[in-house]
């Protein structure tokens, strides 16, 4: 693991695209297929399932390090990630564990998961003493299963491309769907002689991302030339049907075809060789359902009748990938999408509502779609996506011929009232915020953000949080309530678990409002008033 | 803190009633007895100072012309309305002391900002036995363990030279008292020519005339050809980070930030810099520990940094420690994490 960890700790220390592609090709050109199979599985974000839970390499650490358990914790605040925590606090160490990653990972690490806990231990402990600090590091982020390190697919694919003289599109097709790292995956990875018709059945495509509109949308030329749709709010899929066979997956290249058998059993109707992209949506009486419905029967691994009943699900299709067997990701838009209507028309009856082909919403011009976007609350959806008539499909996040274009978000003045360390980036830095509202003369908490200040804003709410802690619960810190932020956020929806009484949905701080005293804040009301305002999906009822 | 102890903390800081002094007060006062040249611990505006010599021209520069100060060398003593005062290494930075005060059979050491390590550019930490121990837990962590000095320059050094290899200049951020002499003093100066960001160029003129091996060096603002910088290394202050404009005259290059917070990875990525050395002038946890041990105590009051954390360790460990809070920052301030560098010109 010798080499591997170099590449880490290269990947790691720098934050230029060029180095990090050079330090790429290095790794790959040098090992070995057994090698550079496990790597790229591990560096395009794949993990095997935990091998030992981080919980037992605490204590072990714990043990070795002969650190009390609290010290053990707020060493962990400081840093911000257990696997470093632990690589820092064992006892030093120069020497080098030279077992190619391969073998580490396939004879030393994978057998450990069903082995008792005491050989687990022992197999731990042996490990650490071999290994250095960086390798110790990399070490416990695979075992735990929280390795990751600052590099995209995309970057890593940008390597194999300059070695293997494949573009990168075709590398990330390959790369998609379920494999296993194995020397011969790789070898047929980076092979410029392989046929692309004999892919696997169940593989996706790259799914095409959209960037946020940030421009005025007159800059994006005559209307005609693009499709609006409504955004919808829930689980980007690709459904295909292939060789009699149904795949769903999601955008996360999860396998999700048993979690939603409606649209599974839907798509035994396709033809095969065909590929759809969609929204998968909870859908119930002709209308959305909040995204957090879906929530419920994400978590479930059986699902009964009485969920299915309740939030019932569909695909919202936008677009068609493959049909008879054919790639047609270079044909234009419009062209895809009129085959995807007549597609699913003709398959009207047997389908039975379980997709849908998402509304194209046409106006005169962008002032009049703008007009048509203001409704996009009352909806549920979150604006618009706009998409070039003539653009193909096109791989990973693209500027230029798909744009989000959202709605303003809620915003609401608060208070911070609890902070909290942060981890990663944000270690030792207090960057967890909990923000409240006036509820009479009390503040309530009503949203929790993470992110919108900049580095320097972070910096002095730490040093305020530092000086004005009121009390401390654990990781937590209350704090004297004085500052006050915007917030935003997407949908707001009644909540009996919160104390506030309403659940939001991305809060995100917009901006400090220094010129604002704690007493200007806003109050609880002025949120129902915003539920109030617009007929709210989740309630069913109209205001 | 006990009431009717020779030390007291007061609103202003440290007191010595019966001597009639202030340790590193933050606030005006008539007389104060400073450690070091550091922001946190040298303020303007009191009417007398006592300094360690060995540091006199840092404080000059820190507390201006007009400035009433006093020097003693280390190991003399001074006696104040019968109190004695006298100054010890304290290996922080060039001049740095832990201030030791006796009186009537009671001893205190205010050790201000130590570390144990050898450092080239300043006299090493003197173990001095008291009954009162007054420390710092900047890094009072057990996460927190230096390398040997010589390991981390040749980290600094292989970077230098690779990046002279590929025509980039290296900027490396250290803070300017102290931290950017020590780094000047240990590289390889062989590799290629230095330069110096202002506030980094002043203070190493007053090493080098307090007798401390300084490299030649080119104070950034004096050069005229951008081409000069292509290979060498650049030595500035970190909030020069923030400044685009300032670093763009370097063209191509890499960037270093020298300090002990360069351990945590997190930290590392918030600076946003290349290269993150671990390099510090504060004490690591053994070491605070070591030293906590030497001076063989019986009471430690920890200041700044990790202190509810040192205490607490200390306690559970046999040993009776108490929190102190003092307005010192420690590594805080001085290197930028939640960076308050004005005091540094």
């Amino acid at each position: 693991m010798k080499p591997f960890t170099e590449l880490y700790v290269e990947l790691d220390q720098t934050n230029k695209t060029n180095e990090k592609i050079d330090a790429l090709r290095f790794y790959f050109a040098n090992a070995t297929a057994e090698d550079a199979a496990w790597a790229f599985y591990f560096l395009s974000g794949r993990k095997p399932r935990q091998i030992v839970p981080s919980k037992k390499l605490r204590e072990w650490a714990i043990e070795q390090a002969g650190v009390p358990e609290w010290l053990f914790m707020e060493s962990r605040d400081t840093v911000g990630d257990t696997a470093e925590t632990i690589a820092l606090l064992l006892p030093n160490n120069a020497t080098v564990d030279e077992t190619p990653l391969h073998q580490l990972v396939e004879v030393k690490l994978l057998p450990l998961r069903t082995s008792p806990e005491e050989t687990q231990k022992q197999a731990v402990i042996d490990a650490w003493s071999r290994m250095n600090y960086s390798q110790r590091l990399v070490y416990n982020k695979l075992i735990s299963g929280s390795f990751r390190v600052g590099v995209s697919q995309q970057l890593v694919l940008r390597a194999l491309s300059q070695i293997s003289e494949l573009p990168p599109d075709i590398l990330a097709h390959r790369a998609m769907g379920e494999w296993e790292p194995t020397p011969e995956f790789f070898n047929k990875l980076i092979d410029p002689s392989v046929d692309e018709d004999e892919a696997p059945i169940a593989r996706p495509y790259p799914f095409h991302l959209a960037h946020q509109a940030d421009f005025p949308i007159e800059d994006l030329g005559p209307v005609s030339d693009w499709q609006a749709e409504w955004k919808w709010d829930g689980i980007r899929a690709q459904v295909i049907k292939r060789s009699g066979e149904v795949f769903i997956w999601s955008r996360g290249e999860d396998l999700i075809t048993e979690r939603f058998p409606e649209i599974a059993h839907a798509a035994g109707e396709l033809p095969d060789g065909t590929v759809i992209d969609g929204e998968i949506l909870p859908w119930l009486d002709d209308k959305v359902l909040p995204f957090t419905e879906l929530q419920k029967r994400i978590g479930r691994k059986n699902l009964s009748a009485k969920i299915l009943a309740e939030v019932p699900v569909i695909l919202q299709a936008y677009d068609l990938l493959e049909f008879t067997g054919e790639d047609l990701r270079a044909t234009d838009f419009r062209s895809r999408r009129e085959m995807l209507e007549s597609l699913l028309s003709g398959l009207a009856d047997k389908i039975n509502g379980a997709f849908r082909v998402t509304e194209s919403v046409d106006a005169a011009d962008w002032d009049g779609l703008s007009k048509i976007r203001e409704r996009s609350r009352t909806l549920g959806v979150e604006g618009f996506m706009l998409k070039r008539l003539d653009s193909p499909y096109r791989t990973g996040r693209h500027r230029g011929d798909w744009w989000k274009w959202k709605i303003d978000p809620l915003t609401i003045d608060a208070v911070l009232i609890y902070a909290q360390k942060g981890t990663g980036k944000r270690a030792n830095l207090f960057t967890d915020y909990t923000f409240a509202v006036w509820k009479g003369s009390d503040l309530v908490p009503f949203a929790k953000a993470y992110s919108g200040l900049t580095d320097a804003e972070i910096r002095k709410v730490d040093r305020y949080v530092r000086d004005n802690t009121v009390e401390t619960f654990g990781p937590v810190r209350s704090v004297k309530p004085q500052l006050v932020f915007k917030i935003g956020f997407e949908a707001l929806q009644r909540s009996s678990r919160h104390k506030s009484g309403v659940a939001v949905r991305f809060p995100r701080i917009l901006r400090w409002r220094d010129d604002k005293t704690i007493e200007q804040a806003d109050a609880l009301e002025t949120i129902f008033a915003m539920l109030d305002s617009f007929q709210n999906p989740s309630d069913g009822q109209s205001s | 803190m006990r009431k009717d102890g020779l030390i007291t903390l007061t609103s202003s800081g440290l007191f010595c009633e019966k001597g009639d002094f202030y340790v590193d007060p933050w606030k005006p006062v008539k007389r104060a007895v400073l450690t070091h040249a550091h922001a946190d611990h040298t303020y303007r505006g009191n009417e007398h100072y006592l300094v360690p010599a060995e540091g006199e021209r840092l404080s000059r520069i820190r507390l201006g012309d007009e400035a009433d100060i006093s020097t003693q060398k280390y190991g003399e003593t001074a006696v104040m309305n019968g109190v004695k005062v006298s100054f010890h290494p304290a290996g922080h930075v060039l001049g740095s002391s832990q201030v030791r005060v006796e009186y009537g059979g009671e001893i205190w050491v205010i050790s201000g900002d130590y570390k144990l390590m050898p450092d080239a550019t300043c006299a090493p930490f003197e173990p001095v036995k008291c009954q009162h121990f007054v420390t710092e837990a900047t890094f009072g962590l057990p996460i927190y363990r230096w390398q040997p000095t010589e390991f981390i320059f040749d980290e600094i050094n292989s970077w230098w030279r690779r990046n002279r290899e590929k025509g980039k200049a290296s900027v490396i951020f250290a803070y300017s008292l102290g931290k950017s002499q020590r780094v000047m003093n240990g590289i390889d100066r062989a590799i290629g020519p230095i330069f110096t960001h202002g506030a980094v160029e002043r203070l190493t003129q007053a090493y080098r005339e307090h007798g401390v091996d300084m490299p030649t060096t080119t104070y950034v603002g004096s050069v005229e050809s951008k081409k000069d910088f292509v290979g060498s290394l650049v030595v500035a202050p970190p909030s020069a980070q923030q400044s685009v404009g300032w670093l763009r005259r370097f063209g191509s290059h890499s960037t270093g930030f020298a300090s002990g917070w360069m351990m945590v990875r997190g930290a590392r990525r918030q600076r946003a810099v290349d290269r993150g050395f671990v390099l510090s002038d504060h004490a690591d946890w053994p070491e605070l520990l070591q030293a906590i041990a030497s001076a063989e105590a019986e009471t430690i009051y920890v200041t700044h940094g990790f202190g509810e954390e040192v205490v607490r360790w200390l306690n559970e460990n046999g040993q009776n420690a108490v929190p102190l809070k003092t307005q010192f920052v420690g590594d805080v301030a001085e290197e930028g994490i939640a960076a308050n560098e004005e005091g540094v010109s």
